[in-house]
């Protein structure tokens, strides 16, 4: 199923077409045409193209349109054979020094390190005059021309699976070297490599048709297409088609190889990274006043996948509203959605996306970057390495507020000052790496300040945070609300975060809220089944130690993966027909408190 | 019995000290939990009692064999490689594989039958009980559990967690737990360890460690870490 993907690219299709073609040739034609080819008819000598010669005679009077047919096989032939040898010598050189002893693995490596530095070309050459002239030195030749690069990216990709953690698992269980190397490092790095010799392969084709026509390849009486193109090209002004044909067959073959390859490789990129770009899109309607509000937000992928499925909130000015939810819960896309951050293919739509009172996608960049502060996960991919943290603080005002570099580098060592990091004038003129993740996450928040942010999104602020760091930062955001009255948009999985800090909580589940309600009644009076089952399961410092932990069956559903009726169903004690296909809508319980769930109080009250 | 005991571990990096000096013992048949922040040498620990890496200076003890459970199940076991497969390859010679894979994935309750799906088929919890199978097909007498809860979700956290308490019961096995979760370690540990920057600060009977924290760095964790009922004031 999956080597099929390079099929559905145009690309990768017609390429897939050339080769079989090819294939069929190299396997068909010698049968069908090998006489035809090998007639010599000396009525017909050094002929031009004609009805009964397509492509003309030669100087024997042999046919050359099916010699060129019939050399297909000699072709292609010695092509994959070059390959082959060089891709199997460069696999072995490349993963022989994970099995060899520290000083052998060593000289192998700069024996390959040194190789890689001369050009193919070159290297084939050389080969070509140690191993003389004739069909298997050639092959010989190309073949070592493309091992070290092999050897290379064998290793390259070896390295790379090496520090994964199943092979230390697989280390720790006392599976030895050579196990390791066959059973879990050539599996997993097979892909790319089978890509790259299906590439190597169209060079090898060329680089032979190279060799033939300078006399150096195959010899007489046997033809492929370099030698038949380096006959026809001493007559190539008097007749041009018989150095054509074969010219044309070279370089078809090779794109053939080329181009599968790469629609290969695109597919596999496809795989390994799947991302998205922008294309926003909201109508509105009114509402509420608030800060912010969202009405009916959906976030969707191609392919039908809607992560977001109708998410409605407010949040009004200062307050400090928390999202809790699992992986795949849609919290994320929703803050993503609310700064426009959606990327490309995901298309956002809402029947109202409002900041400020005015619908989002009319809001000027320059207004969003100022009043909106987004605070991500993972404060060392936040920043880029090479700048001074001070530089790329101060760059905020100098885009989105005009201040000249001067004032703006003043107001963001004031900034680093009011984020509590000690010595700001010092500590701006270092580079990320000198901060720790604590102060990375606080600079974050620093550069959020430089406007005067109203609205502060931080999703998952202190999930890669040590707790005494955690704690830090959390006050820090309490404090900014306090201090500046900005509203403060909570993401967390972390349903005790949440609780310590914010006035209210969103529980997010399969791309909904499910229920939302004031901190204060959390633990009191939750009522959906997921959000009192969550609270249960999550160990805390009061958990009784004697008593297994409360389990949800189950896993959260795939955002792919939802349904006709609840999405909790499946997990849920309470499920009946109606759950299985209804889904309930966020209702009002009672004033602050909204719920989606079918059950009444009576029949909640037997879980809790 | 099977203690696993480190006695004056040292492991240094270049200039930097990841380990200092460290004396601990795992008690037979009991869970020890290890507590500290990133960087803190937890993991480094780890994976000097598993071979992984060589101490400087020191030496560790182990009465049988010693297997490790990694943080995350979706980088720990081989994407290539069925479950049944990564599991009986860390069984003994001569074991009726098989069998084994079946009763291991029954004893982390997931269904035999799923023994020839590839990783890629199973969530986050159940990838986490199969590598907690695979630790268990060699017959270890010392089991490591490195973060093994801290890349799953929170909903599923509870059954790894269960699942991990009812085997170290029924097997006896000793167990150096770690984790930066000092929830999550009280829950499963009888003794409890404090580490930080590379030194154990602190030792003692779980109750204990945690109601009448001796060092400073202790009770600074303890005060940290987030409780249900009190609310965190900006300051």
């Amino acid at each position: 199923m999956r080597r099929l993907t390079v099929l559905r690219s145009p690309v990768g299709a017609a390429s897939a077409v050339l080769l079989t073609i090819l294939l069929a040739l190299a396997i068909f034609a010698p049968l069908l045409w090998g006489d035809r080819a090998a007639a010599i008819n000396t009525d017909a000598l050094q002929q031009g193209p004609s009805a009964d010669h397509l492509l003309g005679t030669d100087q024997l009077g042999r046919d050359i349109f099916f010699r060129v047919l019939v050399a297909t096989r000699l072709t292609i032939g010695l092509a994959l054979l070059a390959t082959v040898i060089g891709v199997a010598t460069g696999l072995v050189l490349g993963s022989v020094p994970s099995v060899l002893p520290r000083w052998a693995a060593r000289i192998v490596t700069s024996a390959v390190n040194i190789a890689v530095a001369f050009p193919g070309l070159l290297l084939a050459l050389f080969f070509a005059v140690i191993f003389g002239t004739g069909t298997i030195g050639a092959a010989l030749a190309i073949a070592f021309a493309i091992t070290p690069s092999f050897a290379r990216l064998t290793q390259t990709l070896t390295a790379s699976v090496s520090g994964r953690d199943f092979i230390a698992a697989a280390r720790v269980c006392g599976v030895g070297r050579f196990r390791l190397l066959t059973r879990h490092v050539l599996p997993n790095i097979a892909e790319p490599l089978v890509i790259n010799a299906t590439l190597a392969a169209g060079s090898a084709l060329t680089a032979f048709a190279g060799l033939s026509f300078l006399g150096i390849g195959v010899q007489a009486p046997s033809y492929d297409w370099g030698r038949l193109l380096g006959e026809g090209l001493n007559r190539i002004y008097i007749s041009p088609a018989p150095a054509l044909g074969p010219a044309v067959a070279v370089v078809l073959a090779g794109l053939a190889f080329n181009l599968f390859g790469e629609a290969a490789a695109a597919g596999h990129r496809q795989r390994s990274h799947r991302a998205a770009t922008l294309a926003p899109k909201t109508t509105s309607a009114p509402a509420d006043a608030g800060l912010l509000t969202v009405r009916n937000l959906h976030v969707s992928f191609p392919g039908g996948i809607t992560p977001v499925r109708g998410v409605s909130f407010t949040v009004h000015k200062g307050e400090m509203i928390g999202v809790v939810g699992e992986s795949g819960s849609g919290k994320s896309l929703t803050a993503l959605a609310v700064s426009r951050l959606v990327e490309h293919p995901g298309t956002v739509t809402a029947d109202t996306l409002e900041f400020n009172g005015k619908p989002l996608d009319r809001t000027p960049d320059r207004e969003l970057g100022t009043r909106l502060a987004m605070v991500f996960q993972d404060p060392t991919t936040s920043f880029n390495p090479t700048k001074r943290i001070g530089r790329q603080i101060a760059e905020v005002s100098e885009v989105h507020q005009g201040l000249g570099r001067g004032a703006a580098a003043r107001k963001a060592v004031d900034r680093l000052d009011a984020v509590r990091i000690p010595e700001p004038e010092r500590r701006a003129k270092q580079y990320p790496h000198e901060f720790s993740g604590g102060m990375r996450q606080r600079a974050m928040i620093a550069m959020g300040l430089m406007g005067e942010p109203q609205l502060v999104i931080a999703d998952e602020p202190t999930t890669a945070l040590d707790v005494t760091v955690q704690r830090e930062v959390l006050k820090l955001l309490a404090r900014i609300r306090q201090d500046r009255s900005a509203a403060v948009l909570l993401i967390s999985h972390d349903i005790t975060v949440v609780a310590q800090t914010c006035d209210r909580v969103l529980v997010m589940y399969a791309g909904r809220i499910v229920e939302e309600l004031p901190t204060d009644e959390l633990f009191t009076a939750a009522r959906h089944p997921y959000t009192t089952a969550l609270l249960k399961a999550v160990p805390d410092l009061d958990t009784d130690r004697d008593a297994p932990l409360a389990v949800i069956p189950g896993r959260p559903p795939e955002p792919g993966e939802i349904g006709r009726g609840c999405p909790f169903a499946p997990r849920c004690p309470l499920a009946d027909d109606q759950c299985r296909t209804e889904e309930p809508e966020l209702t009002t319980h009672r004033q602050d408190h909204r719920v989606a769930c079918w059950k009444s109080e009576t029949e909640l009250a037997g879980v809790r | 019995m099977s203690e696993l005991v480190f006695t004056n571990v040292t492991v240094r990096f270049g200039h930097h000290t990841a380990v200092d000096d460290v004396s601990l013992t795992v008690p037979a048949g009991q869970v020890m939990g290890l507590v500290g922040e990133s960087g803190s040498g937890k993991s480094t620990l780890a994976a000097t009692a598993v071979g992984l890496r060589k101490p400087t200076s020191g030496h560790i003890r182990a009465d049988g064999k010693v297997q490790m459970v990694f943080q995350d199940p979706y980088s720990s076991l081989d994407p290539r490689m069925s479950i049944g497969n990564s599991i009986a390859e860390a069984m003994p010679r001569g074991t009726d594989k098989k069998a084994e894979v079946a009763r291991l994935l029954e004893l982390v309750n997931l269904d035999p039958g799923r023994a020839t799906a590839l990783p890629a088929r199973l969530s986050g919890g159940q990838r986490q009980r199969v590598a907690l199978a695979r630790a268990l097909a060699g017959h270890p007498r010392v089991v490591i559990a490195d973060e093994i809860t801290s890349a799953l979700d929170v909903s599923v956290q509870g059954a790894v967690l269960n699942l991990v308490r009812d085997l170290q019961r029924q097997l006896g096995l000793s167990m150096l737990f770690i984790s930066h979760n000092l929830a999550v370690v009280r829950y499963v540990s009888d003794r409890i360890a404090v580490m930080k920057a590379g030194r154990i600060v602190e030792e003692g009977p779980a109750g204990q460690v945690l109601e009448d924290p001796q060092h400073e760095y202790t009770r600074e964790l303890l005060a940290a870490a987030p409780r249900r009922h009190t609310r965190l004031e900006a300051s």
